[in-house]
């Protein structure tokens, strides 16, 4: 693409509300990912407004970007992104070690804290490769949730995971939504999807569909019902 | 970012690739290690040559007569004007600043005793000379000036000369030697002196009454030249100028001709002498400092590779909020731990070599502080210099890039 200009999104007006639970859809190049980018304040607007708790993202700076992604999001990714050789604990520790306020007394209980709100307190100073795919993605969210973020997004969350693992990540979700935590996922899934209670659907840059979802499936109770894999549990 | 977390996170990523790592600092401790062995070397030559040439007397100026130029040809020194004796009694009596002095004549002996024979150097001198020169006596005594009246054939000599003629540690005192057929009773051994920064043997020397080689040996009128020490090293200058009044006044010279005559001090000496070793110095450092600078481009090298390779992790760092300083500082740290591990390991190396250096090739050296703190800097500002532009590199990256970025 290099140089030519490609308008990602146009004449999106959104809402997003405090415990929000939403899943974006729609396909590769409907402009996704460029919402995402925006709304985690890695990337501002050409044009129009972005207000995050109150703040014009649109007018800040590289250092100030960093500083808001530093305190009100959390990112969960794809393909987990964890520092490799570094142990899960200080995985979450990480967006703390940037926030020169956190002592590092208060950075460990908070790490741990978040890292027992996704059930994984005892794998604390595991490495991200002695840790299977969903244990690694409950890392991440441990990561995202350390700083009290405003919003998680997470970017296609269940894509590396199967299906028992990514009933396991959409529990974890929706317990932290019922906590207050306002949560944003990408899916390709329908299935996904349906866990949250919101519906966007994106095409060609605008807003196709948005809708509320009437009934949301329960994670946690359809776990109880699935199946165990040997695979997850032996490790 | 805190500074111990910095530390921290940058010690873990280079305990991560630790062949790699001890390989950049390899660059760095091989360069700061030959800077100090360099200097070191540098250091101790300039030293001892500093402490032969006090050897010889700090305070010693030497007057000789100039060359004369005659239509513009100029002539070998001493050829047409010669200081006479009356030059030095005005010198001797006439100037304050002067403290000891003495006439000298030389000439080439062949020594014969006991069956043994020698060439050497006879002076003729002052018993002055002795103390002009420092020379301490080992055995029997130093001539007197009642011996330089009446032109005693008496002599003092030099350990090399008795070496040869008498055998190592032997006491040559009241043994008699013939010099070109002359013979000498010997009254005196000379303390060892060692070589002077020429590599000339100090100890190979013959010194007998002034008189006693003037008139029995050389058969000449005049003196060839004339020795003296000033009261004392500041004197050295007011003593040059009180000399060259006198003289300038005896060889009816005015004050804006030039003399027939010239000193030399041993400071004149002394100073280049000491300006050849610094430049030595000089040359093996920046010879040494580039091997320095190599080791730096070799962090550069594997700086840059690291943040290619750690695009990611970047990423994710900006992504939770890590700001360009925050990376910047991360890399540089980086950067700068290698050099300052690898400089002071150098400074132990350098210091080791050294020692190696003086033992095996028995050089002389000297190991300053300046020379390790000097080197030590010269590590660290490499270090950022060179850690620099990955840093910034990686500093400016996009995060959204960083974070796709297989």
């Amino acid at each position: 693409m290099g140089d030519l200009e490609v308008h990602a999104l146009r004449g999106i007006n959104m809402d997003v509300h405090k415990s929000d639970f939403i899943a974006i859809m729609g396909k590769s190049g409907s402009g996704k990912s460029t919402f995402m980018n925006i709304a985690g304040c890695l990337d501002v607007p050409t044009k129009g407004e972005y207000m995050l708790d109150n703040v014009d993202v649109g007018k800040l700076n590289k250092d100030q970007l960093a500083h808001l992604r530093n305190k009100k999001i959390g990112f969960v990714f794809q393909s987990f992104n964890l520092l490799s050789r570094t142990s899960a604990l200080e995985n979450v520790e990480l967006p703390l070690m940037y926030n020169s306020k956190v002592s590092s007394k208060e950075m460990k209980e908070r790490s741990i804290n978040a890292l027992e709100s996704v059930g994984l307190a005892d794998r604390s100073h595991h490495l991200p490769s002695q840790l299977s795919g969903g244990e690694q993605q409950r890392v991440a969210i441990a990561r995202a949730l350390v700083n009290n973020p405003v919003v998680i997004l997470a970017d296609e969350p269940t894509g590396n995971l199967d299906t028992r693992t990514s009933v396991e990540v959409m529990s974890i979700f929706q317990k932290l939504n019922t906590q207050g935590i306002t949560v944003i996922i990408v899916t390709h899934e329908p299935d996904i999807a349906a866990y949250t209670n919101r519906n966007v659907t994106f095409r060609d840059g605008r807003i196709q569909k948005d809708f509320i979802v009437e009934k949301p499936r329960n994670a946690a109770t359809e776990l109880l019902t699935m199946p165990v894999l040997t695979e997850e549990e032996t490790i | 970012m805190k500074l111990r977390n910095q530390l921290k996170a940058a010690i873990r990523s280079l305990g991560k690739n630790k062949m790699r790592t001890f390989l950049t600092m390899l660059g760095i401790i091989i360069g700061v290690a030959s800077v100090i062995a360099m200097l070191a070397i540098g250091q101790g030559s300039k030293e001892s040559i500093q402490k032969q040439i006090a050897n010889l007397g700090t305070n010693l100026l030497t007057v000789f007569p100039s060359a004369s130029m005659t239509g513009g040809v100029r002539m070998e020194a001493g050829s047409s004007v010669k200081l006479t004796m009356d030059d030095y009694k005005a010198v001797a009596s006439r100037c304050p600043a002067v403290l000891y002095s003495t006439p000298t004549v030389r000439t080439s002996g062949q020594l014969i005793a006991s069956g043994q024979n020698w060439r050497t150097t006879v002076w003729g001198v002052y018993p002055d000379y002795f103390n002009i020169r420092n020379l301490d006596i080992d055995k029997g005594a130093v001539f007197t000036l009642n011996d330089d009246r009446t032109a005693s054939k008496v002599c003092v000599i030099g350990q090399t000369v008795n070496k040869y003629l008498f055998g190592e540690g032997q006491d040559p005192t009241g043994r008699i030697i013939r010099i070109n057929k002359i013979p000498f009773q010997v009254i005196g051994l000379i303390a060892a002196k060692g070589q002077n920064a020429w590599g000339q043997d100090q100890d190979d020397i013959v010194i007998a009454p002034f008189n006693t080689v003037q008139v029995r040996m050389m058969t000449v009128t005049y003196i060839q030249s004339i020795m003296l020490s000033a009261t004392s090293e500041t004197m050295i200058p007011e003593a040059t100028d009180e000399v060259t009044q006198v003289l300038k006044e005896r060889h009816r010279l005015g004050p804006s001709e030039d003399p027939d005559f010239s000193i030399r001090s041993q400071a004149d000496i002394s100073s280049a002498a000491t300006a050849t070793s610094s430049i030595l110095t000089a040359l093996l450092a920046s010879i040494a400092s580039i091997s320095l600078l190599v080791g730096g481009i070799g962090i550069m090298n594997i700086m840059l590779v690291s943040v290619t390779e750690r695009t990611r992790e970047i990423g994710i760092r900006m992504g939770v909020g890590a700001r360009g300083r925050d990376v910047l500082l991360q890399f540089l740290i980086e950067a700068l731990m290698i050099s300052l591990i690898g400089g002071l390991l150098g400074v132990g190396l350098g210091i080791i070599a050294s020692g190696v250096i003086a033992s095996i090739m028995s050089w002389p050296v000297t190991i300053t502080v300046q020379s390790i703190v000097l080197s030590f800097l010269f590590s660290t500002a490499i270090g950022i210099f060179f850690g620099w532009y990955p840093a910034r590199k990686a500093a400016s990256l996009n995060p959204i890039d960083a974070l796709r970025y297989e």
